[in-house]
């Protein structure tokens, strides 16, 4: 085991700093001249010379790589070309929110996702089952940007259920200001008991995050489904019935525990993928999170942001692949000595 | 005697294949999301005649007419450039077939020929095709995509290229994956016995025995591929105006949405119902392709 995560975790070296060598170069080739872009539209050519002499743009692509890996190790992702910022504070900054986000539709969609499955394999082939695949089916297909304004128009201006965009009503978050913690808007206002606060924060949370759930909605209930119906078929579950364990705990307890594998790989995958998942949502709801700051660098060719943004989202990502495979490693020996 | 033989080996693989189709159709959402594409395509290549506004189809704006909700001279209602929104779904139909076509020739293109090099002659071609793969792979696809589209510069060409990239290493870990099973075969020893040249041994009696799971993964990837390209549109990193795309539709609608209602709402139903058609086809198929599944099929 440990042989297998260290060959796994200096893999994981290798991909980091091929990871960084692409985007590195990708952001080279972009239109425009960093240093003038830094300096706005107002500045002397010998002040934009200067600038680039300053930023090492002068010097061979290799050796500007290297200066980049250099302050990358120190923590130090380099400066916003358009608010003169860190890139790291502003990632800092807009993390908690998009996070938030994420972890609310991750659990939205193991909730409803596990449970539909499961009944759906345990009837399979009949109108349960049916509907509950054109659902998962249907969760797959919707474009999320799409569902967004839908859900903003029928529970916001038809119905007036439901709040159009940002995290928290700016009244209410002017006279109940939230200390920020965890900056997680709703944990913050109740650890301090911020009833007013946590009211509203909630009430801006929904639905995002139940529009940024639906795909994963859709693959957690087809993924649940399909490893339920194989595992219901296994000679154990026969032998379990032939000595008369109740129905119910066969698949409660024996079924489903036995499924809960694969299904838990999709859901980490799913949030995984949820980190650009969040980018359309952010647009859509006003949410001030990764997303909203990664468009805004994107449109102004803010390259230090997109960079610093690409490289920490491939890290998150190859992260949570990293630990999906140690932990099935844990549990099939198979794959750790294979 | 030859003859024979192989006559009765063709009318036994048409029977396969029947029996297939028969699986395939025996679903009723599989026929469902067959009908809608087959409709689709149709739509597509007679987009001149069927849009009730060709010429608005194609981008010419009538600010006469702007912004008016669905009536029956504007079933689907007008657009801010006073443009019949269902003329421009019908003409963005066009669109969206050819990108996602495109995309997936050329994931093909690029990502099977590696993978049948990487299997063929294995070792450190192998090993240097494949960890490049792993790498792509461990990309968020999306954000390598926009990062693509952020330095080369919003186009549709771009776009092409940008959903592309990300894509390819599947393919190649699937032609390996077959080349690998196929390439210890007799017939590719006896080739290589009587001296056939490599290439040839690669291209005439490899490739052909590998295109069948490429091709039913290609189509089970036409779905996702619209959605992402309908994705990068709606971002402003894809097809530029007065080109009709679905995704740029959602998003010129946005501005007046609250108001305004038709402009999204249709062309997002487009987007939603044609990818929902080729997953439902390509549940379908896999399906149909899955002994296990099939065995369950065929009990009831």
């Amino acid at each position: 085991m440990i042989r297998f995560t260290i060959r796994r975790i200096l893999w994981l070296v290798v991909v980091l700093i091929g990871l960084c060598a692409i985007t590195f170069y990708l952001s080279r080739i972009v239109p425009g001249d960093p240093a003038s872009l830094y300096l706005g539209p107002r500045a002397k050519p010998e002040q934009v010379e200067f600038l680039r002499s300053q930023m090492g743009l002068d010097k061979p692509l290799y050796t500007q790589f290297f200066y980049y890996m250099r302050d990358l190790v120190h923590g130090d992702l380099g400066e916003s070309l358009r608010t003169h910022r860190p890139v790291l504070t502003g990632i800092l900054d807009h993390l908690p929110a998009s996070l938030e986000l994420m972890f609310c539709a991750i659990m939205i969609a193991i909730l409803v996702g596990i449970p539909l499955g499961a009944i759906s394999a345990k009837k399979e082939n009949t109108i349960t089952d049916h509907l509950s695949r054109v659902f998962s089916v249907a969760n797959v297909s919707l474009p999320t940007f799409w569902l967004a304004m839908i859900a903003q128009i029928v529970f916001f201006k038809w119905l007036g259920l439901l709040p159009v965009g940002g995290r928290i009503d700016t009244v209410v978050g002017l006279v109940n200001p939230i200390e920020k913690i965890t900056g997680f808007y709703v944990l913050d206002s109740l650890i301090t008991g911020n009833w007013m606060a946590l009211k509203s924060s909630v009430s801006h949370l929904i639905l995002p995050s139940f529009t940024l759930a639906t795909y994963s909605t859709g693959l957690i209930t087809r993924m649940t489904r399909s490893t339920m119906l194989e595992v219901l078929r296994e000679d154990y579950i026969t032998t379990a019935r032939s000595i008369g364990v109740a129905e119910k705990e066969i698949v409660l307890v024996q079924g489903l525990r036995n499924a809960l594998g694969p299904t838990l790989t999709t859901a980490g995958l799913c949030f995984a993928f949820m980190l650009t998942g969040t980018f359309f949502i952010e647009l859509i709801f006003f949410w001030p999170g990764l997303g909203t700051y990664t468009t805004t660098a994107i449109f102004s060719n803010d390259y230090p942001v997109i960079m610093g943004v690409t490289i920490l989202m491939a890290l998150f990502y190859v992260l949570v692949n990293l630990l999906v495979d140690l932990l099935i490693a844990v549990v099939d020996p198979r794959i750790r000595l294979g | 005697m030859d003859n024979q033989q192989n006559k009765r080996k063709g009318s036994s693989r048409s029977r396969d294949l029947l029996r297939g189709m028969n699986l395939i159709f025996k679903n009723p959402l599989t026929t469902f999301g067959l009908a809608i594409i087959l409709v689709l395509m149709l739509t597509a290549l007679f987009a001149p005649y069927l849009a009730p506004f060709p010429e608005q189809g194609k981008g010419q704006s009538n600010l006469g007419e702007r912004l008016l909700p669905p009536s029956t001279r504007h079933p689907m209602g007008t657009d801010n450039l006073g443009r019949d929104i269902l003329s421009r779904i019908i003409f963005g139909s066009r669109i969206s077939l050819q990108v996602s076509v495109c995309v997936i020739v050329l994931v093909v293109m690029l990502g099977a020929p590696l993978g049948l090099i990487a299997g063929y002659f294995g070792g450190k071609v192998d090993e240097f095709i494949m960890r490049l793969a792993d790498m792509v792979l461990a990309f968020p696809s999306y954000l390598l995509a926009i990062a693509i589209i952020a330095s080369l510069g919003p186009s549709l060409l771009n776009a092409l290229i940008a959903v592309s990239v990300p894509w390819w290493p599947w393919y190649t870990r699937l032609m390996r994956s077959q080349v690998l099973s196929i390439k210890e075969l007799q017939f590719v020893e006896s080739a290589r016995a009587i001296g056939v040249s490599q290439g040839r041994i690669m291209f005439r009696h490899i490739l052909p025995n590998c295109l069948s799971p490429i091709i039913v993964q290609a189509t089970l990837d036409m779905g996702y591929v619209i959605l992402a390209v309908a994705s990068l549109g709606f971002l402003g990193l894809g097809t530029q105006p007065p080109t009709a795309d679905w995704g740029v539709m959602v998003s010129d609608g946005r501005e007046f949405f609250m108001t305004q209602w038709w402009i999204s709402t249709f062309s997002g139903g487009a987007i939603f119902l044609t990818v929902m058609a080729f997953n439902l086809v390509g549940d379908g198929i896999r399906e149909a392709l899955d002994p296990k599944i099939r065995w369950r099929f065929q009990k009831n």
